[in-house]
């Protein structure tokens, strides 16, 4: 692998930058891997580079439908924070921050890691209420978090409605400052460069068709490039692990939702932290080329045609507009939509499935993108050794049946709005 | 945005429902334990022609079946439940 670096840059900027190598090869697939990843977004890379850097297991390929990074990837308000209520998730998400917080050095690709701060607003004294307890029991874990009063917000955000008859009026927040924001992009293309160096073949325009299993074990994929045979299957598809564990016959407690965002033209600074809310769910930040990027809430019905409706949009825009007025003056640029994997207690799902040698890492509602590196380590892990690391072994599937969900809203079994 | 023809009110926009859930996940009252984990947790999810349980909430009110296809959005059939159907029928 070519090494990026300053000095690199410049010297192939003096030759019009014409002979840069490609970042990672095309192979053919072949016959036989020991480990078969399905799915090239950002986790399923993840986990293929992790299997090779950790683990040592070269012999492992990555499946993809599509392009690497095109589903859910490339499709999400790109924020990354630990801040979670449920102690489960506290420790798989913050295991998770730790390795954003190295990953541009480690992968030699810079995934443009933002620590610029997640800000929860509150509202109302209840919210401030519930902001001051999730703060004390993030502390309690050594998460980073502080309560911030009306005074302290405005400095940070001088462009939100701070004015006495504001629609949202806000009385403080809670702010991670080690949260932020990363490129979407350049994690997937990043871990896939990285693995692409340690042996691992990536294989994109290859849709897994069906499972060679017998006697309940997993043999290998059939594919629409050819039957590929592994000892191991990792199943990283999320948006889509209900169809693909279908093929294997397995049903999940998996509903496929949708979940938009949209951003608006490229504007000068001025917002530079991340900002949400206890109370309505409204996401607002704004990327590195000057779009504010917005996102709310899922679109709260079955669907996996990445096509939004309308009104979602509409009360997302609304609320944004109520909390940072000038926003109303700008233009949408663009609108997109990526189907999510909603689980039913609102937490991922890692680890085995019923069927030996074939494992699952999906039902990540939509809070996915924050966990890519946590969650590709714990699954390569867990395909490595066949047994789950003990961060992502409250996250099997058995949990369900055993009453042991993990439920951050609490809002018992069905697809979490919230 | 879905228009949704409730047999009592009409077509409608779809901000007037509200998705309920899929009919594989109705549970008997009778189940057995690990039947009921079933239909409580486990769904076909099916990417295509799905039954679905909807609430015409900011309407009638109605709980009505649609049988909808997940990628499409096509509606082939808008149903009453159970005594509400004779009503429409009226």
């Amino acid at each position: 692998m070519k090494r990026y670096s300053t000095l690199g840059l410049l010297k192939a900027g003096l030759s019009g930058h014409r002979d840069w190598p490609r970042a990672w090869r095309d192979p053919e697939p072949r016959s036989r891997y020991d480990i078969v990843v399905i799915g090239g977004g950002g986790h399923g890379l993840a986990t293929a580079y992790y299997l090779a850097r950790q683990h040592g297991i070269g012999s492992v390929a990555v499946l993809e439908r599509g392009w690497i990074g095109g589903g859910n990837t490339g499709r999400n308000t790109t924020i990354v924070r630990s801040n979670y209520r449920q102690p489960q998730l506290q420790r798989l998400l913050e295991y998770s921050l730790k390795l954003w917080e190295g990953m541009t050095q480690e992968l030699n690709y810079n995934v443009m890691f933002s620590q610029r701060g997640a800000v929860f607003l509150g509202h109302s004294d209840s919210d401030m209420t519930r902001l001051a307890e999730r703060g004390d029991a993030l502390r309690a874990h050594g998460i980073d978090a502080e309560l911030m009063t009306r005074a302290e917000v405005a400095r940070l955000i001088p462009v939100l409605d701070m004015s006495p008859d504001a629609r949202f009026p806000v009385q403080g927040g809670l702010i991670q400052r080690r949260g932020g924001t990363a490129r979407h992009d350049a994690v997937a293309w990043g871990y896939a460069r990285a693995a692409d160096a340690l042996g691992v073949d990536i294989i994109q325009n290859c849709e897994v068709t069906g499972f060679s299993i017998r006697g309940g074990r997993v043999e290998g994929v059939e594919t629409t490039r050819g039957t590929i045979g592994a000892d191991r299957v990792g199943i990283c598809v999320a948006g889509h692990s209900g169809q693909v564990a279908g093929l294997a016959g397995l049903k999940l407690p998996i509903e496929s939702h949708l979940l938009q965002a949209f951003v608006s033209e490229p504007i000068k600074p001025m917002i530079d932290t991340v900002i949400m809310s206890q109370s309505i769910h409204c996401y607002i930040s704004q990327s590195d080329k000057g779009e504010i990027v917005l996102g709310g809430d899922p679109d709260l019905y079955p669907t996996y045609s990445q096509r939004g409706v309308p009104m979602r949009l509409e009360e997302v825009a609304s609320q944004a507009i109520a909390l940072v007025p000038a926003l109303s003056r700008l233009r949408m640029l663009r609108s997109w939509a990526g189907t999510t994997d909603m689980s039913f207690d609102g937490s991922p799902i890692i680890g085995d499935t019923p069927i030996e040698g074939l494992y699952l890492n999906g039902g990540w509602c939509y809070g996915g993108f924050k966990a890519t590196p946590g969650s590709g380590r714990l699954f390569a892990h867990h395909l490595a050794g066949g047994e789950a690391h003990e961060i992502a072994a409250p996250f099997a599937l058995d949990r369900f049946a055993r009453g042991a969900t993990i439920d951050e809203t609490g809002a018992g079994p069905k697809a979490q709005d919230r | 945005m879905l228009r949704i023809a409730c047999p009592y009110c009409g077509r409608r926009a779809q901000a007037e429902f509200v998705f309920e859930r899929a009919l594989d996940a109705i549970l008997p009252l009778d189940e057995t334990p690990v039947a009921a984990v079933e239909h409580l947790f486990a769904r076909d999810n099916p990417k295509g022609w799905s039954w679905e349980l909807w609430r015409h909430t900011a309407g009638c009110g109605a709980w009505l079946k649609l049988h909808r296809h997940t990628v499409t959005h096509q509606i082939a059939a808008v149903e009453t439940l159970g005594a509400s159907a004779q009503d429409a029928g009226e």
